[in-house]
């Protein structure tokens, strides 16, 4: 695994999903599965920093991320406040524009893009978020 | 990411260049709310050269789409979309909420 640290700053996505990407592509996922892996780790990264660190401007995200026997694990861990994806309502996919939620979106593509989303609060003070995919 | 506004007889073409994602996002909705501040509520956000849209970028579609649509004064189109963003979009359920056109002038000829 090879894990980087990030300031938890939006301007840093573009570098977080080249991380993964790289990572995915040189493990021969296809070209449609490394932008949904940068898509899921991107809305991870996107939750993190506008919920988990919503009042800390100096939190610090840490990503990790590895391939081993055709499944990619990303982990990203910070130091925020806790909060459980799956305690978030899936958002009704079929509710007319009116009632169409705004939030939840993000935790429901990385749900549906990844094979496996696991959300677990270290005794630490941290949070961690993995994500797995396995290739076909 | 770049956007670019081009005025049609019957709606206005927003073109948006390169990613799109929680950083970028709110020039999007900016560019957006700018058109509608402007009366404009016909809207083709022509996507033929877009690499990457999070649900950011979903979130300032959907409040443009909702602004546009009150009244019945207009509605946001979207034209050329790209594949994977296409995927995305239908995933998110949002494929119903947008006319989509292969061709952005289609598009513009919507309206």
């Amino acid at each position: 695994m090879k894990t980087v640290q990030f300031a938890a700053k939006f301007e840093y996505l573009d570098e977080i999903r080249e991380f993964v990407g790289a990572i995915a592509r040189d493990g021969g996922f296809s070209d449609k599965d490394v932008y949904n892996i940068q898509l899921a780790t991107d809305e991870a990264a996107s939750n993190i920093i506008e919920h988990a660190y919503e009042k800390i401007s100096d939190g610090v995200l840490e990503l990790s991320c590895g391939m081993r026997d055709n499944l990619i694990t990303i982990v990203l861990v910070d130091h925020g406040e806790s909060f459980d994806p799956s305690e978030i309502p899936l958002p009704d996919l079929k509710a007319d524009l009116s009632k169409r939620k705004i939030g939840g979106l993000g935790i429901f593509l990385m749900r549906k893009l990844m094979d496996d989303v696991h959300y677990e609060v270290k005794p630490n003070n941290s949070n961690v978020l993995t994500m797995t995919k396995r290739k076909r | 990411m770049d956007i670019t506004v081009q005025e049609f007889k019957h709606c206005d073409m927003i073109t948006v260049k390169g990613r799109v994602d929680s950083a970028t996002a709110p020039q999007l909705a900016q560019a957006l709310e700018s058109a509608n501040d402007g009366g404009k509520y016909k809207l083709v956000v022509n996507m033929s050269d877009l690499e990457y849209m999070s649900s950011a970028g979903f979130r300032a579609l959907l409040a443009a789409q909702r602004n546009c649509k009150r009244y019945n004064r207009g509605e946001v189109v979207l034209a050329s979309v790209p594949e994977r963003i296409r995927e995305a979009l239908e995933l998110a359920g949002f494929t119903e909420l947008f006319k989509t056109f292969d061709d952005p002038l289609q598009a513009v000829g919507h309206f």
